[in-house]
């Protein structure tokens, strides 16, 4: 018996070492029909459809396709089962056609015929309202095109379920309206369609059904018309959970940095800073809230020095001289000799701040290099440096000899805030200090980043656990798509609050003031 | 006279249209071979060996056997020798720079040690090996083709090797540009990554175009001793034309119909000072340094015209890992 069910999961269980990236989680999408999975980073989103397009393998629960369980053990067993995934990053080649990159691995026993291809690309590109040229050169094209792309790929290789993993993340508003209305297209051919996302707005005007993520585990199920923005929030955030850490009350604050109206497009064109206006008080931490990649790590950057402004200042009211000076005319090591400090922990732990092979303490003078007097290293104080540092935050290591690389990531974080917080500064940021570390080492940074507040320090604190900056943070600015979409206190907000900032875009704020919100 | 000169250039060019042949395709691949030059050698001793033995053991030559033992021989030893290098570089993930160049000073030394210790083998006073009966064979023209007067000359008047060095190059071209494994080869060399996710087997293509690449290229070391030295082996008589097939690679923007016409032009700067009359040796020298100035010019040019397709595969010289969470 053939069912209308296009893909069912049942009781999906994943984990990566100790790590439980999915746990029973049951979902199913129907021929026609569009499911949004939604859920914050590190949800398991991913994960879970990379078990459907065979990238990972699940440790237990079944999946069936149109009513027929089926074992998806490679991506090359998910297309037979005519399921295809658009990822987030783009696999093509920059160099060849469009219908070169579409038709690439197929194997053809009718030869190889490209005039016949673009004629069955062009067919496919016409059902559906796509716009693409199949002749131009992937490196030619926008974002949106290659985007395009990857879509007709899996559609030429006849996938009847489609998975889009975060489509509209790299889109403007534009193009997001038109790929919407591909899709809808694509549902009334009757494809079944999932896409992940955590734009509530996407949900709630693109789906049928919405599954809920949170933390590996499944939520639920809902009717897209039977729901609203807050029940989705909810369930998304989940309810707060208490902590207990320390939070004092700031003592003499006053405006150390005072960010105003700047901007910045990066390299692709994107604008990853809009308008962005805050001030940092001393004695006070400041957290910074968001969905990965709204614009953090570049809002850091720029008042490091480390990223190029097209707009606005960043003004620094220095406490020695009292004067206020403006670092957007600055050099990085100007901004650093002022007292900013960065402490960067990016999404590899030691791709900025430290060098792997080199020891603890030639990490540490990688800071203080210029303060050499003769032509030798002097290795003294450094070394003093890193054995204090070992001995405060506990970091476990044979020696202060033993190259950054082999310790624990958590150890590696250890050592990356602690030189920087032994500067003795002003300003210090830290972006995910405590990603991927232990509940004692994480504990441990928070009793650093409250120290340093006590002292007087401006802390920036960039965090992903919605739990831990409301309970850590005095104030807390949420951005989303490269805008504060709002400052809230860190003592009276809730957690559902925030997450609705969070999920606020850029585009959607602006369609909330142009009151005309694309929806069916 | 000016046929002389083509001819000659045409002959010279040959050696490095193999060579480049070779390197394009394992280029496209994705791996920088600068084994090149010793495998060049290699190829050339594994067909002067084979050629010598047969001489040695027969005194009636069979023309085709005289062609064929000496063919097979040189394409099975540098066949070997690109099996070594996608070993360490495919398998192992070594360096392939580094890698390279250990083939090449390896091939080197094989060459000269096998090229100065094979006449032992026999009681001769020559001096080195010259294995002239087998040369004629591999010389053999088109009979009309000294009927012909200039026409002939510049057409008609090479061994068989020269013939194949063209065809083998336009059929890679062909392969490359307009079949579906052509595209397949190129997406492993550009990004292995997408080849890899779009189902295509990176290490069968990174293996089988290395080793055919080199096979090429060791037919360019055959033609040299064969066809252009008159079947005599001298240590070192090769010279730089593995690396100048190498910087003619980077001259004809990874193309190997392009590197044809390139062959031709690099041979005639190879000639052309001794068509001057009265010439000194240092003005000789400075003629041969003409295909590299020739070939940096031409990096200079297409660097900064930054025209994606003339630019080398995206992932050259780096191994492919997939990734593994």
């Amino acid at each position: 018996m053939k069912s209308n069910v296009a893909l069912e999961l049942k009781n999906i269980t994943k984990t990566f070492g100790s790590v439980v990236a999915n746990k029973n989680v049951s979902i199913q999408v129907k021929k026609g029909e569009i499911l949004s999975i939604l859920g914050e980073n590190g949800s398991g989103k991913t994960t879970l459809m990379n078990m459907v397009s065979g990238i990972y393998y699940p440790d237990s629960g079944e999946m069936f396709i149109d009513g027929d369980p089926v074992t998806i053990a490679s991506p090359k067993d998910a297309f037979n089962y005519k399921i295809g995934m658009i990822h987030q990053h783009f696999k093509l080649v920059d160099v060849f056609s469009a219908a070169e990159n579409i038709i690439l691995g197929l194997e053809d026993k009718n030869g190889f015929n490209m005039t016949e291809y673009v004629k069955k690309i062009k067919e496919i590109t016409d059902l559906y309202g796509f716009d693409l040229d199949p002749y131009k050169k992937i490196y030619e094209m926008s974002v949106s095109e290659k985007q395009t792309v990857e879509i007709i790929k899996v559609l030429f290789r006849g996938a009847d379920i489609l998975i889009l993993d975060e489509p509209t993340a790299v889109l403007t508003p534009q193009e997001t309206v038109k790929l919407f209305a591909v899709l809808r297209k694509m549902r009334e051919s009757g494809k079944a369609i999932i896409i992940i996302t955590h734009k509530l707005h996407e949900v709630l005007s693109l789906s049928d059904s919405v599954a809920v993520l949170r933390k590996g585990e499944y939520i639920g199920t809902v009717k897209t018309a039977e729901t609203n923005e807050s029940q989705l929030t909810e369930m998304m955030v989940g309810k707060k959970i208490s902590l207990n850490i320390e939070r004092s009350e700031p003592q003499n604050s006053e405006d150390r940095l005072v960010v105003n109206k700047i901007n910045c497009i990066n390299r692709e064109g994107v604008k990853v800073l809009d308008d962005v206006s805050f001030t940092a008080r001393s004695g006070e931490i400041l957290g910074i809230a968001g969905i990965a990649g709204s614009g953090q790590r570049e809002l850091l950057e720029a008042i490091a020095g480390l990223q190029y402004l097209n707009d606005g200042e960043v003004l620094y009211n220095n406490p020695k001289t009292k004067t206020t000076e403006n670092l957007r005319d600055k050099t990085p090591i100007q901004i650093r000799q002022l007292g900013v400090r960065l402490a960067f922990v990016p999404e590899d732990r030691l791709g900025m701040g430290l060098v792997g092979n080199m020891d603890i303490v030639d990490n540490m003078m990688l800071r203080s290099y210029k303060k050499g007097k003769s032509a030798f290293l002097q290795r003294k104080s450094p070394k003093s440096l890193a054995e204090e540092i070992i001995d405060r935050l506990e970091v476990v290591t044979p020696s202060t000899s033993t190259p950054v690389r082999r310790l624990s990531g958590g150890n590696v974080q250890k050592i990356l805030v602690g030189r920087e917080i032994a500067s003795s500064p002003t300003v210090l940021m830290a972006a995910y200090p405590v990603r991927g570390l232990d509940i004692n080492s994480s504990y441990t940074i928070y009793n650093l980043l409250n120290e340093q507040k006590q002292k007087g320090v401006a802390v920036i604190f960039v965090g992903e656990d919605l739990d831990v900056l409301l309970e850590l943070c005095d104030r807390i600015m949420v951005i989303g798509g490269g805008r504060v979409t709002g400052i809230v206190d860190g003592r009276t907000a809730t957690k559902e609050e925030i997450g609705l900032l969070m999920t606020k875009t850029a585009d959607e704020q602006k369609q909330d003031k142009g009151g005309a919100v694309e929806n069916e | 006279m000016l046929a002389t000169i083509i001819q000659r250039a045409v002959m010279q060019g040959t050696p490095l249209l193999f060579g480049s042949t070779g390197e394009i395709l394992t280029e496209k691949s994705g791996h920088l071979n600068l084994g090149i030059p010793g495998i060049m050698y290699v190829g050339a001793i594994s067909g002067v060996a084979g050629a010598f033995l047969y001489e040695q053991s027969t005194a009636m030559l069979n023309p085709f056997l005289a062609v064929f033992i000496p063919l097979i021989c040189c394409l099975i030893g540098s066949m070997f020798m690109g099996l070594i290098y996608c070993f360490l570089t495919v398998t192992l993930r070594a360096n392939q720079n580094v890698t390279g160049l250990a083939l090449t000073t390896f091939g080197i030394g094989i060459g000269n040690f096998f090229g100065g210790s094979l006449i032992k083998l026999v009681d001769t006073d020559v001096p080195s090996i010259s294995l002239s009966t087998t040369s004629v064979i591999f010389k053999t023209q088109i009979p009309f083709a000294n009927k012909m007067g200039w026409f002939g000359d510049v057409f008609f008047s090479y061994g068989f090797l020269v013939y194949v060095a063209i065809i083998v190059a336009l059929i890679s071209s062909y392969v490359l540009n307009k079949t579906r494994v052509g595209l397949h080869l190129r997406s492993v060399g550009e990004s292995p990554e997408t080849a890899d996710a779009a189902g295509i087997n990176v290490t069968k293509y990174k293996y089988v175009s290395t080793c055919i690449g080199s096979a090429i290229a060791g037919l360019g070391g055959l033609y040299y001793v064969m066809d252009y030295a008159n079947g005599v082996w001298s240590n070192n008589g090769f010279g730089d034309r593995g690396w100048l097939s190498i910087a003619l690679v980077i001259f004809s923007v990874w193309r190997p119909s392009l590197s044809i016409l390139g062959s031709i032009l690099f041979g005639f700067l190879y000639v052309i000072p001794t068509y001057i009359p009265n010439i000194t040796v240092s003005t000789k020298i400075l003629f041969e340094m003409l295909p590299y100035v020739v070939t940096i010019l031409v990096l200079v040019i297409t660097s900064i015209r930054d025209k994606k397709e003339n630019q080398p595969p995206a992932s050259l010289g780096l191994a492919y890992f997939r990734e593994e969470r």
